[in-house]
């Protein structure tokens, strides 16, 4: 069962961030990874708010199965993240590719607290 | 090429019928042949979350303890993104499914950054910051540096394999 949970919520996630990742590209073009960035933040959020429930005692594990470790595991990736950060320093964007990286981690640490408070505030 | 321009018969103007017939407007349909490729990617996201899975129940960490597991799947996870990438897109020619199954959907599914960031976050409100910010550069740092070697080794492997005429190209 506990399985099934994860292989449910991480078929819905990487779909997911595959198809955030072409939408982003058609319309704002494939220069810089927006895409990647955008799914790792909300999931990083997502993933705040599910650990917050978690805590105050308002989602049981198997939520943390589907929604943490299946969807919001496979909605965000640090494979693709690091491969984009790569190509910009090969591709002689340098400054873009520091820039990618600190922003990508800083701003997933800031969704994951910003999401953990906003469970709080509503299960705590 | 005859194109649905019904509306405009005997539009005059603009000449003979070779003239070019100018792109649709806007960008290229959301949806088109995106069936197969979905599908290749959840197919490949459920697999590697399960190895993920699969990995920190071989190796459970404590709740307050500095998160290894995570660790060691989001740096293999990068080196073999580095490996695969190479291959798929410079030294041979694969199926278009190949990459979105390995790639965005096994290595992706396999590899987290929302549980890195939350984990950073826990160590850090569980009055540890310094291990916090050991853990997001341990895995930062690292992650980085194999994807970059993996893909210089295997950059210089097909090239290996290339002069000594074997592999097809």
């Amino acid at each position: 069962m506990n399985w099934l949970l994860v292989i449910a919520g991480a078929a819905v996630g990487a779909p997911l961030r595959y198809l955030t990742d072409r939408a982003v590209k058609i319309r704002y073009g494939a220069r810089l990874p927006w895409g990647t960035f955008l799914v790792n933040v909300v999931g990083c959020l997502v993933l705040g708010v599910l650990t917050g429930a978690t805590t105050a005692g308002a989602a049981s594990g198997r939520w943390q199965l589907l929604l943490g470790t299946g969807l919001c595991g496979a909605l965000t990736t640090y494979s693709t993240f690091s491969h984009e950060t790569l190509k910009l320093a090969e591709d002689g964007a340098g400054r873009a590719a520091v820039a990618y990286a600190v922003g990508s981690v800083a701003a997933g640490l800031a969704a994951a607290f910003v999401g953990v408070r906003c469970a709080g505030l509503v299960w705590g | 090429m005859t194109s649905p321009r019904s509306e405009r018969v005997g539009g005059s103007g603009d000449g003979s019928p070779d003239a070019p017939v100018p792109a649709p407007a806007g960008p290229e349909p959301f949806w088109r042949g995106q069936g197969p490729v979905v599908a290749a990617v959840a197919a490949g996201g459920a697999l590697g979350a399960t190895a993920r899975y699969a990995a920190s129940l071989a190796w459970p960490a404590s709740p307050d303890g500095f998160p290894w597991t995570v660790l060691g799947v989001n740096v293999l996870g990068c080196a073999l993104m580095g490996v695969l990438m190479v291959a798929v897109t410079e030294i041979r020619t694969v199926h278009p499914l190949v990459r979105p199954f390995l790639g965005t959907g096994v290595l992706g599914g396999f590899t987290t950054f929302s549980t890195y960031a939350v984990d950073v976050q826990r160590l850090v409100e569980a009055g540890r910051p310094g291990t916090g910010l050991a853990y997001l550069a341990a895995t930062l740092v690292p992650a980085l540096l194999a994807v970059w070697l993996a893909t210089a080794a295997t950059r210089r492997a097909g090239a290996r394999t290339a002069a000594r005429g074997g592999g097809p190209r």
